[in-house]
């Protein structure tokens, strides 16, 4: 992994997670996260496995798969490894890469302090959350 | 010509151009590591190096201090065993006795720490021992492919045609973020003897260990030192990580806390201009945007290394980092070009499960020499039908065994959450299958196996961990941890048993 790129301003503003973000938080941000990148095939979150980080996905597709099963597939501006790290639980997903993906990662045990430092991107965390578990709801229903 | 004078004329260097089904580059530790495994496996290779002499960057840095790996001769009793290795981070290791643990013999006590010179010593003395050839003064200028995809290297005596090209060619090349005006200021490689830094007011654009070793350099002789970078500080001793700014590197730090003379600002650059006999420095402050201009006597760029990929970004080889790094597979290959292998410091751009965001070892010599040790393994076996050395195992001795590994092995307490210690089943029984990379262990497919592992986490605490693969699946066992990291005890003697009950075969 390696610091953020120069035109990390213009990347983290683009992503809807940190879109309500000035450019002094943006700047702080950018030098809380850095950047990584994965090859096809390359899993980034293993179901069962303990210890992971939490991703914001740059650039590339991933695919989520729960024992093996494809359960969607998330793309730039998607964000994956909060719930395990919310609720302290190992990963309860696969996350592989399809295309070569560029993300940015925040160490695990730094997205509380982060999260209680950046309220704003807390909410629209919880609004995406809200919204993954309605669309499960739907499929369940 | 006169008889003599034709001889002496003659290049003496080993390995003139042609083929090779190997080419390795470089003469560094991670170099001469890996060119000495594939000696012990009879692979046969050709190693070259644009350096005259073998030692790497240990020829040139680090520029003000002793290094920053240490070997501690008595840590464990026998020096020259394999354990002695856990606390001996400098020495080249291998399963020759009379070639192990040379560094401690180069110590005179006056530090844990060796010199530059010690470190380069040592690597010649390995070197020389071991009998490794090396053709020297010979530097890889360009990579081209053969119509049938071999690859050739390109260099002043002529091409090296082979099948697999290793670099171990180190973060060699300085790095500077495109901040305007940053190249106007010398980076750490062109910084001057401390002493020209007198009564200067001194900018270190950085705040990492080599920001602070040149700071600890300075302190006796700078008016003022200030670091400035983005992020702040991190210690060791607080990440419990390799990662933070070392211990021995921490005077600078408690003079900033003290207000003795240092700072530690937390900016972003905006630009560097020429001022006077110095330089203008205009910063932001990361916490608020609040705009300040430091006037320096002197400034010095310690914004790190990146890889000297040369042509292989247009040979297809993928970068990460602003190109400073190739992006490689769990086993070190090139992730878009197969058949281009790194290793040495090189091999970190391989990260593996970096659990709890906690960084392998790999870009120290105490942990890229166990990743080379697996590349050439995994080369023997893959390319050249080489079948690795798998001790069988009595099934009631594995437990035994993992225990012993994990209390003992260097491999393991070197490349925590890294490397594992591998034991697999079949109907034939047990086998030892060594040391292998975490993260394959856990994603490729494989058969019914154990693999162990230390991990640490963010509070500080280590405690084993095993992966029982069984039908496919990976699970995870986190074990106790030990308050004297001992745990050769019935206590884990139970556990790992419980643990590998599933793989037990009646």
């Amino acid at each position: 992994m390696a610091a953020m790129p120069d035109d990390a301003l213009e990347l983290l503003s683009s992503l809807s997670l940190f879109a309500d973000l000035g450019g002094p938080q943006l700047e702080a941000i950018s030098h809380t996260f850095e950047e990584t990148t994965f090859a096809p095939g390359q899993r980034i979150l293993r179901q069962g496995i303990s210890g992971s980080n939490f991703y914001v996905v740059v650039d590339g597709e991933a695919s989520v798969k729960i024992n093996g099963e494809e359960r969607a597939s998330i793309g730039r501006g998607d964000f994956f490894g909060e719930m395990s790290l919310l609720l302290g639980t190992a990963p309860t997903a696969d996350v592989t890469a399809v295309t070569p993906l560029r993300c940015l990662v925040l160490a695990g045990p730094g997205l509380h302090d982060f999260l209680d430092k950046h309220p704003s991107v807390m909410y629209r965390m919880l609004v995406a959350m809200a919204r993954r578990l309605s669309i499960a709801n739907q499929h369940s229903g | 010509m006169p008889r003599a004078t034709a001889k002496a004329e003659v290049d003496q260097r080993p390995f003139p151009p042609g083929e090779y089904p190997v080419v390795v580059v470089g003469s560094g530790p991670g170099a001469i590591q890996f060119s000495h495994e594939l000696d012990r496996l009879g692979i046969a290779h050709a190693t070259i190096s644009a350096d005259p002499s073998p030692g790497g960057m240990f020829r040139r840095l680090p520029i003000y201090q002793r290094l920053l790996s240490w070997t501690k001769p008595y840590a464990l009793g026998d020096p020259a065993g394999r354990a002695g290795e856990w606390y001996d981070w400098n020495s080249i290791v291998s399963d020759d006795q009379s070639l192990r643990s040379i560094m401690p013999t180069l110590m005179d006590g006056s530090s844990s720490f060796p010199s530059r010179a010690n470190m380069e010593e040592n690597l010649a003395t390995f070197v020389a021992r071991a009998n490794l050839q090396i053709r020297y003064s010979c530097p890889w200028q360009s990579t081209s492919r053969t119509d049938d995809g071999r690859f050739v290297l390109s260099t002043p005596d002529g091409d090296y045609t082979c099948g697999i090209a290793v670099f171990a060619v180190g973060m060699a090349e300085p790095w500077r973020p495109p901040t305007p005006g940053l190249d106007l200021v010398p980076h750490y490689v062109e910084a001057g003897p401390a002493e020209t830094y007198a009564g200067k007011r001194v900018f270190i654009v950085g705040k990492q260990n080599s920001a602070f070793e040149i700071a600890t350099a300075f302190l006796p002789w700078a008016r003022q030192l200030v670091l400035g970078s983005p992020r702040p500080a991190t210690l060791s001793v607080v990440e419990h990580s390799l990662a933070g700014v070392r211990a021995r590197y921490v005077q600078p730090y408690e003079d900033a806390m003290l207000h003795n003379g240092v700072f530690l600002l937390d900016v972003k650059i905006e630009r560097i201009e020429r001022a006077d006999d110095g330089f203008r420095i205009r910063l932001s402050r990361t916490a608020d945007g609040r705009e300040m201009i430091y006037e320096a006597d002197a400034a010095i760029a310690t914004t790190g290394f990146a890889v000297p990929m040369r042509d292989l970004p247009a040979l297809g080889v993928a970068t990460f980092a602003q190109g400073k790094m190739p992006a490689l597979t769990a086993l070190w290959e090139s992730a878009s070009v197969p058949g281009i292998f790194f290793t040495g410091t090189i091999s970190q751009a391989a990260a593996g499960l970096k659990k709890h965001g906690i960084p392998a070892n790999s870009g120290a010599l105490h942990g890229y020499r166990y990743n080379a040790r697996v590349l050439a393994r995994h080369l023997g076996a893959t390319r050249f039908g080489i079948e690795p050395v798998r001790p069988a195992l009595e099934a009631d001795a594995v437990a035994p065994f993992l225990l012993e590994q994990l209390t003992m092995a260097p491999e393991l307490w070197n490349q925590r959450s890294y490397l594992a210690r591998v034991a697999s089943v079949s109907d034939d029984g047990w086998r030892d299958d060594g040391i292998w990379p975490l993260a394959d262990f856990i994603d490729a497919p494989g058969s019914d196996a154990v693999a162990v592992t230390l991990e640490p986490n963010p509070d500080g605490s280590i405690y084993p961990v095993a992966y029982v693969r069984a039908d496919g699946n990976v699970e995870e066992h986190l074990l106790d941890p030990d308050s004297m990291n001992e745990y050769r005890g019935s206590p884990h003697r139970e556990q790992m048993a419980s643990i590998l009950a599933p793989l037990m075969r009646s």
